[in-house]
């Protein structure tokens, strides 16, 4: 015989406005083995916290029915209170008459006969409950860092300076990432790269952080506290032990390959440094461009490399590590929107030119010295349009999001450009100017002080006369179709993920949107975290974001992740999946649905009617298995069970709602 | 016209544009767009553009459209649009100084306000103080509204709310000389801003 106690809450008059909370209790108390039942007003507060503890010794309550709130919001703090009882806190259905019943029901009769219909269930359920219990995973006190761009850097940092080791696998041949590339940052206009090498450098020298540089996660296998990672270097030529980062080679290198770091506006050697500032220092040999390891005739860098590094046999490496944490800090790429305008020239104009591009021509260290100069005949562009949301806010050709970084790079582009040629004019089309952000508004005024016209509207086509790019736009504040003969166009447009995210989030089972950006664990209140325990995400791979936003996140996940580390071990959820050997039929359809990849199949060996029988079953990883039940519902054999929801209690459910 | 090029409009435009906005103290980037000076006109009923629009065309340096604008000279200066402007533009200047340079500039958009203007000061400068009953006659038949507020009239003359008799103040003298002397200034200031900008209105 169990001994079941019922708590009902009115929850001042969140449940008792609606629900006739007495009503309810005085029909529990007719209920089979409920022994004990009392209405609280609070029953979350401390007093009435007390009172559950209190009746559970005095009533010698086995087994716990809250019938108050959504168990979201406080199945922990009653598990919590269990702990300390002589009740396993397993041992608990909470019956929500809160935010499925008295919220949303205006008839008191109908919510207080659905309120009674929701304990009858709880009881039934909870009389049919197993005592669960947590088992211990241990937690390799190491992180991994996917991308090392801002976002990476600084959640790498912060972790190391918790004093955990961190890996840094950084797909390019450098750390810096995206800002790097930029010239100065808004509002405060820092100089971009002044503020992020630094980082680069305390990351390249911090000796906790190890940066495997022109790598990718390989392979990944294992759960939160315990990630198999393997990683593979890619081949680099170069033996960084011998190279000294002298740059003899870059000179003498006579191969020309166009620059994809100064975006295309001019060209680097096959062996190269990204860019002069590049951590690690050291360069590495462009297999498909160079001439030796394409064509077999060349040579010339292991001639005039001094330390003899060049090591044209190198091969890809593949190292494998343990981590108890993932951050992704992957990324963005900007939009391809050459296939998607044909109307702005589709890539014909050399003159139509990206942010990036922009950044590019505007840094002092880039192609053209900082000078802003049209890339068809570098001449000084008189006239500049600048253009916002391309490929954003446009469901039919781009994406429907936005980008919300581009409307503060575009003031910022307009006020460098009006800053460098002082008689030039600038147009900036615009639907919308989104500044949300600590002095974004008061930098966008004072764009517009400085001259730059903004005409509301986006503009509609593009074309070459003369020399001139004509625009043709709207303003819509006054609805006139208005023209501008540009000089040259920039291109605000549109942040997407980088490069083969499905396939890494596929391998880490970590969920994406329809755009492909990662998805946090809960928009607002678990704003870094993914599904996957143990995974964190920091920066643009979420969502578009500024800097500021990105280094916010990426110090939000290392918290998270030292949070983790700092455990010796891990408390595992007992609430898993769990396999009835006995009729499991081997068949892995819950392998296929499983989406933390946490079920096997492996031969075990029986004995059936006395004679040995070796056959496949189903084996949970429970350190994997987050509870989600897709298995359970897939079984055809009904082999599963996820502890705490076992398909008998829930049928004890049906029966209470349909027979008592 | 529904079209501009903005490449075509001139930096000669664009000063006269700002001039007009500079006689008003006002700076127009200042100016967001963001209607409120429209939303609260009394009068934006009987405008061709909404004082919004008055504000964005001298932003963007279209001064023909600002100054064939009829509703600089339909406003009625009542100040709404300035006090309550978010960004402190002073609007209802703006309206006055491009109806000024819009008289300057030999253009007329609404006639009869030019005409009851102009009947206005030289009524007052001949009398000290304005004699509404001449004011009226002379407005009606300079514009040709030969019966407008006659109903009024015949009324107010009934219950000898006006008459024939002229109302003179004794320091007309000092009233008039204070009209000229602000038309001559007003004249040599034009003069003189003409002529560091080059030429234009």
């Amino acid at each position: 015989m169990s001994r079941i106690g019922v708590f009902i809450c009115y929850c001042g008059s969140n449940i008792a406005g609606t629900v006739d909370v007495e009503a309810v209790a005085e029909m529990a108390r007719t209920l089979p083995d409920v022994v004990h039942v009392e209405t609280n007003k609070y029953t979350c507060s401390d007093p009435g916290q007390e009172g559950v503890r209190n009746a559970i010794i005095s009533h010698e309550i086995d087994r716990v029915v809250v019938a108050a709130c959504s168990p979201r919001m406080h199945e922990p703090t009653w598990r919590k209170l269990l702990a300390d009882t002589p009740v396993n806190p397993y041992m608990l259905e909470v019956a929500n008459i809160r935010e499925q019943c008295s919220w949303v029901h205006k008839d008191r009769e109908v919510a207080t006969a659905k309120a009674m219909d929701l304990v009858k269930m709880a009881v039934a359920k909870v009389a049919r409950l197993q005592p669960l219990h947590s088992t211990e995973i241990p937690v390799h006190k190491k992180a991994l860092v996917i991308g090392g761009g801002i976002a990476g850097m600084q959640t790498a940092l912060d972790i190391a300076d918790a004093g955990f080791k961190v890996t840094i696998v950084e797909r390019e041949t450098s750390l810096g990432g995206k800002m790097v590339m930029l010239d100065k940052t808004f509002p405060t206009m820092d100089c971009s790269a002044c503020i992020c090498t630094p980082k680069m450098s305390e990351v390249g020298n911090h000796p906790n952080i190890t940066v495997k540089s022109y790598s990718e996660v390989e392979n990944v296998s294992g759960y939160i506290g315990n990630f198999e990672v393997t990683i593979r270097e890619k081949a680099k030529y170069i033996d960084y032990n011998l190279c000294t980062g002298c740059g003899a080679c870059e000179t003498k290198c006579p191969q020309k390959v166009v620059n994809d770091f100064e975006q295309g506006m001019s060209e680097r050697t096959a062996i190269y440094k990204m860019f002069p500032q590049a951590v690690p220092a050291k360069p590495v040999i462009d297999a498909a461009h160079c001439r030796k390891l394409a064509q077999g005739k060349c040579g010339v860098c292991a001639k005039v490399c001094p330390t003899g590094a060049i090591n044209y046999e190198d091969e890809d490496k593949l190292t494998t590590e343990t981590y108890g944490a993932v951050v992704f800090a992957t990324g963005y790429k900007l939009i391809d929107w050459k296939p998607l305008y044909p109307e702005y020239g589709g890539g014909a104009y050399p003159d139509v030119i990206t942010g990036l591009q922009f950044e590019r021509l505007v840094n002092a260290s880039g192609p053209t010295e900082g000078h802003i100069l049209r890339p068809s005949d570098n001449s000084e562009p008189k006239d500049v349009v600048i253009i916002k949301c391309v490929g954003s806010r446009d469901p039919n050709k781009g994406k429907a999001y936005c980008s919300r970084a581009c409307c503060m790079y575009s003031a910022k582009h307009a006020h460098q450009y009006l800053d460098k040629v002082p008689d030039g004019r600038c147009y900036v089309f615009y639907m919308d100017v989104r500044t949300p952000g600590k002095g974004y508004d008061e930098f966008y005024m004072n764009t517009l002080h400085d001259g730059a016209q903004y005409i509301r509207g986006r503009v509609s086509k593009i074309y070459q006369e003369g020399g001139k790019l004509i625009c043709k736009g709207e303003d819509t504040l006054t609805s006139q179709q208005v023209t501008v003969e540009a000089d040259m166009v920039v291109l605000e447009t549109a942040m997407v993920p980088a490069d083969g995210i499905d396939e890494l989030a596929a391998k880490f089972t970590v969920g994406r949107d329809a755009d492909s950006w990662l998805v946090e664990a809960h928009a607002k209140l678990r704003p870094v975290e993914t599904n996957t325990a143990g995974i964190y995400l920091a920066g643009t791979c979420q969502g578009p974001k500024d800097i500021p936003d990105s280094v916010c996140q990426a110090g939000a996940a290392a918290s998270k992740v030292i949070g983790l580390l700092n455990k010796d071990v891990l408390q595992s959820n007992p609430q898993i999946s769990h396999v009835n050997e006995a009729i499991c039929q081997g068949d892995g359809a819950c392998v296929g649905i499983c989406p933390y990849g946490a079920i096997q199949i492996v031969q075990k060996t029986f004995r059936e009617n006395s004679r040995k029988v070796t056959r496949p079953v189903a084996q949970v990883n429970p350190g994997l298995c987050q509870g989600c039940g897709a298995c359970t519902v897939t079984c055809r054999a009904g082999a599963m069970d996820l502890l705490g929801y076992t398909n008998e209690s829930i049928m004890r459910e049906v029966d209470a709602l349909c027979q008592w | 016209m529904r079209s501009l090029n903005l490449s075509a409009i001139s930096d000669a435009d664009r000063r006269a544009c700002e001039a007009i906005a500079g006689e008003a103290g006002v700076n127009l980037k200042d100016c967001y767009q963001c209607g409120k000076c429209t939303a609260g006109c009394p009068l934006a009923d009987s405008m061709d553009l909404m004082p919004r629009e008055v504000i964005r065309y001298l932003q963007l340096g279209a001064i023909d459209i600002v100054l064939d604008a009829k509703t600089p000279w339909i406003c009625a200066q009542c100040v709404v649009c300035s006090s309550r402007c978010p960004q402190n533009v002073d609007i209802c200047s703006v309206m006055r100084a491009v109806r000024l340079a819009s008289k300057h500039a030999g253009k007329r958009p609404v006639p009869e306000a030019d005409i009851f203007d102009d009947e206005f000061i030289a009524n007052v400068r001949a009398h000290g103080v304005s004699n509404e009953q001449y004011l009226a006659a002379f407005y009606n038949l300079k514009s040709g509204h030969l019966m407008q507020d006659m109903g009024n009239a015949t009324r107010m003359l009934a219950r000898g709310l006006v008459g024939p008799a002229i109302h003179n103040t004794k320091g007309r003298a000092n009233v008039a000389a204070v009209i000229d002397r602000a038309l001559e200034a007003d004249a040599e200031r034009r003069a003189k801003a003409a002529e560091t900008r080059g030429g234009e209105a």
